[in-house]
């Protein structure tokens, strides 16, 4: 055989294979984003994806139960509440009007299960009035 | 003059010399006038200085408690520590990216200086790219994301005025750890630091500068920016582990994918251009993985600070982005049109003459890096192309990239092992079987030992075997090597693997940073024995994981300057031994109030006990300890510092003129046993 015809099939083998289990691996971990708006109007096969939606944690609605934690989200004028019920305590950054991303599946009752919960704080400064805007509540903050 | 104004005078100013350092350097090109050359280079410096200056000026400010600055308010409170006021300078957006060009001051003036007097056809071209590189960030500094603001607020007349505040918000409690001091650095030092080989690879397409000098002449830029990189990341990780609490080190988020993407690039360019110094192949490729290396970082740079992709590090969108991209379209239209002008300079000297040789080595170490990097660079990008193609946001997560980057991984791993033994052109069967029947079978009979003794997870195990048979080629190597020299010097056998590294520093340096991916490698592989638990504790209860069982035994608060830290004293036990105490500890800071975690963690080459004050209970108000065992996590710590190590030694010069001692050694009339060849005779330098 051609030197160059085994490089082909050594570099296929490769390719191909990678591209498969980069297929399966799609299929296992795809989540879709939705506002909470846009979850209000899904409907069908749509509500059944895993799915990822952000917002504000509405003040004074986080009440921790056993074995989970129910809070209301808040966006564009809408509410979701989300019930949290993943094993890996919430993170320090998760408090009233933090920016939280929450991922999981909605429940049959209306409520978000949550099994990953990400926060952000928003910065005191920002907060405040009168601030030149220079200073984004941005960055290095992850929390997993 | 007030320092923050002295600060953005500087930052404009240094504006003004980049943009004389480009056009000069243009002029000086066409026209070749040599005090066109020389004032060009002279302005390069003076940026250098100038950004210098205002980062200074920024940290001035930090120091002396100015909270009449935005920037220093939103990053800084009067009872952060020094160490802390260091870092402040690049825990957000503004002063990030003055950081950046700072760090590539450091380069860019190194670089002016340490040529000044050498290669005068090919500087002017690399010094206005570099001042390219530098203007574009300038005028981010400058514009965009200014860290030298003032705050402002409407007086009673509806004026602005300025104000000032009596204290600062405080840094971020995450960042409130002794690696997010060093990572940065180190990550950024990377990022710009493949600004310079960069620009010798464009600098000598656009000056058809011949010959392979451009790689000598970066080669050892590109191993530094490649060890910082590789540091930063390692840093990132630890940092993951040791501050999130979540017992992981990894866990695909978008920044952590872009400082690992201009990583597997790199790490393919300082492979693949061995093949240009050896056999004069793969020009085009090489230019082409310096240039994609450098987008990279842009890139990296970009998702890190646009926050385009929806991560942990940035919810908010911001306008920078735009920048960025607009940047790296016409990176891409000035890397295509020097390509398309001069590419009949790049034509390949030679062909592929096996599939089993170092040739091919090479290009299947090259194939897996790079696919490896479009399966990261496609996974991060996602959500941005699937909004653009089918209007839904959708992201992947852990599983794709897992599933795509394991087995590469252990491919790569494998070619760590054989591909430094293949003889150029084409290896024989027989030098096959000297060269890895030793190690082949040391790592299978590890394998069996391991799968005798209930060893099941296949990635695992695989990782085992080839871990084993890489420590033993590279082991082999040295000893083949030493042995050749004690035999001539009669020096002890650990003196003379020493005098064979010094000889040929990039050869035995590089077998150095192989053992330390080993080292990585045997760490990551441990991960599929994690273990974890979680219980609510009274005083006096006790919980067991693994071999110990912890016993919490009180509570303290701790009020410290910046913080108040809640402690958890808990015992450690193992086979109902007293070992060790542990003091997981949660802190609250008062200027933000935000919440910190600190993880207590137990560290051994076998595993880590990591120990984290999850909180308390919503139920009972009881703490909660969530506890795991991972096992053998410090071997990519350690990996790490191999690899440090390794990179170091082989930026060494090479101690002697290396001699051919085979020949040396054996008379005449003596034939040279073929058994001794490749890997024992002592080559010239670069290999």
């Amino acid at each position: 055989m051609k030197k160059q015809a085994k490089f082909g099939i050594g570099v296929s083998v490769i390719v191909v294979s990678m591209a498969f289990l980069a297929w399966l691996g799609y299929g296992e971990s795809k989540t879709y984003y939705h506002t909470i708006a846009e979850l209000q109007t899904l409907s069908g096969s749509a509500l059944t994806h895993r799915m990822r939606v952000g917002g504000t944690v509405e003040p004074g609605s986080i009440r921790r139960l056993s074995g989970r934690v129910d809070f209301v989200l808040e966006g564009e004028g809408k509410k979701l509440p989300v019930s949290y019920m993943g094993s890996d305590p919430l993170p320090d950054t998760f408090v009233d009007k933090s920016q939280a991303l929450v991922e999981g599946r909605p429940g049959s009752d209306g409520r978000f299960v949550a099994e990953h919960v990400q926060a952000k704080c928003a910065s005191k400064y920002e907060a405040a009035p009168g601030g030149s805007g220079g200073a984004a509540a941005d960055s290095s903050q992850r929390s997993m | 003059m007030a320092v923050d104004v002295f600060g953005s005078f500087a930052l404009v100013l240094a504006l003004v010399c980049a943009a004389y350092a480009f056009a000069g350097g243009i002029a000086a090109i066409l026209t070749r006038h040599p005090l066109l050359i020389k004032s060009s280079r002279q302005a390069g410096i003076a940026t250098c200085g100038l950004v210098f200056l205002a980062t200074f000026s920024l940290e001035y400010l930090f120091f002396s408690d100015n909270f009449a600055n935005a920037y220093v308010v939103a990053h800084s409170n009067r009872d952060l520590s020094t160490f802390y006021k260091v870092a402040a300078l690049w825990s957000g957006q503004e002063g990030s990216l003055l950081f950046w060009s700072f760090l590539l001051s450091i380069y860019v003036v190194s670089v002016l200086i340490a040529y000044r007097n050498k290669n005068g056809e090919l500087m002017p071209y690399v010094g206005v790219v570099m001042a390219g590189v530098q203007i574009f960030f300038l005028m981010l500094n400058n514009f965009v994301a200014s860290p030298f603001k003032a705050l402002a607020a409407p007086g009673a007349d509806g004026v602005l005025n300025y104000v000032a505040r009596g204290d600062g918000s405080g840094l971020n409690p995450l960042l409130q750890y002794p690696e997010m001091v060093i990572h940065p650095p180190n990550l950024y030092s990377g990022y710009t630091g493949f600004t310079i080989p960069f620009a010798f690879a464009l600098g000598a397409l656009l000056a058809r500068y011949p010959g392979e000098k451009w790689i000598h002449l970066t080669r050892k830029w590109t191993m530094i920016a490649w060890m910082f990189q590789s540091l930063g990341i390692l840093l990132g990780a630890h940092w993951a582990y040791a501050v999130l609490g979540w017992g992981g080190y990894w866990g695909w988020d978008p920044v952590e994918n872009a400082s690992l993407l201009p990583w597997l690039t790199g790490t393919a360019f300082l492979h693949s251009v061995m093949m240009q110094e050896k056999r004069g192949m793969m020009k085009v490729w090489n230019v082409w993985l310096v240039f994609c290396t450098f987008l990279m970082c842009i890139l990296g740079t970009f998702l890190t600070r646009s926050g385009v992709v929806s991560s942990v590090h940035a919810f908010a969108q911001s306008s920078i982005g735009t920048w960025f991209v607009g940047f790296m379209g016409i990176i891409l239209l000035v890397c295509f049109g020097a390509y398309l002008k001069n590419r009949d300079y790049l034509a390949s000297e030679n062909q592929l003459d096996s599939i089993v040789s170092r040739e091919s080595s090479f290009l299947f170490n090259n194939l897996i890096l790079l696919v490896s990097c479009i399966a990261v660079l496609s996974g991060t990008l996602f959500p941005v192309f699937s909004e653009w193609f089918t209007g839904n946001r959708i992201s992947v997560g852990a599983p794709f990239f897992n599933k795509v980057n394991i087995p590469l991984g252990l491919l790569l791993l494998f070619l760590t092992g054989v591909g430094p033994l293949l003889a150029w052109r084409k290896t024989s069967t027989e030098s096959l079987k000297r060269n890895f029947g030793w190690p082949l079978g040391a790592g299978m009979a590890a394998g069996a030992v391991a799968f005798a003794l209930g060893f099941r997870e296949f990635y695992s195990l695989v990782s085992l075997i080839l871990c084993i048979f890489v420590v033993a080629t590279i082991g082999l190597e040295f000893y083949r090597g030493a042995k050749v020299i004690r035999a001539r010097s009669g020096a002890s056998l650990a003196a003379s693997a020493i005098d064979l590294t010094m000889r040929n520093t990039r050869r035995y340096g590089g077998y150095i940073v192989h053992v330390g991916m080993v080292f990585v490698f045997i760490g990551l592989a441990g991960s599929a024995f994690n273990r974890d638990t979680q219980k609510e504790m009274q005083l006096g209860s006790t919980m067991q994981i693994g071999p110990y069982t912890l016993l919490l035994q009180s509570f303290d608060t701790k009020p410290e300057k910046n913080y108040t830290a809640q402690r958890m004293i808990v015992e450690v036990l193992q086979d109902n031994k007293p070992k060790m105490m542990l003091y997981p500890e949660k802190r609250r800071f008062a200027t933000n109030e935000q919440n910190g975690t600190m993880v207590a963690i137990h560290s051994t080459l076998k595993e880590d006990l990591y120990v984290v004050y999850a909180g308390d209970s919503p139920d009972t108000q009881l703490p909660v300890i969530h506890a795991y065992l991972n096992p053998l996590v410090k071997w990519i710590w350690f990996g790490g510092v191999v690899v440090v190590f390794g990179t170091l030694i082989a930026l060494l010069p090479n101690q002697r003129a290396v001699l051919v001692l085979a020949g040396a050694r054996h008379p005449a009339t003596q034939p040279l046993p073929q058994a001794l060849s490749p890997s024992v005779t002592l080559r010239e330098g670069h290999d």
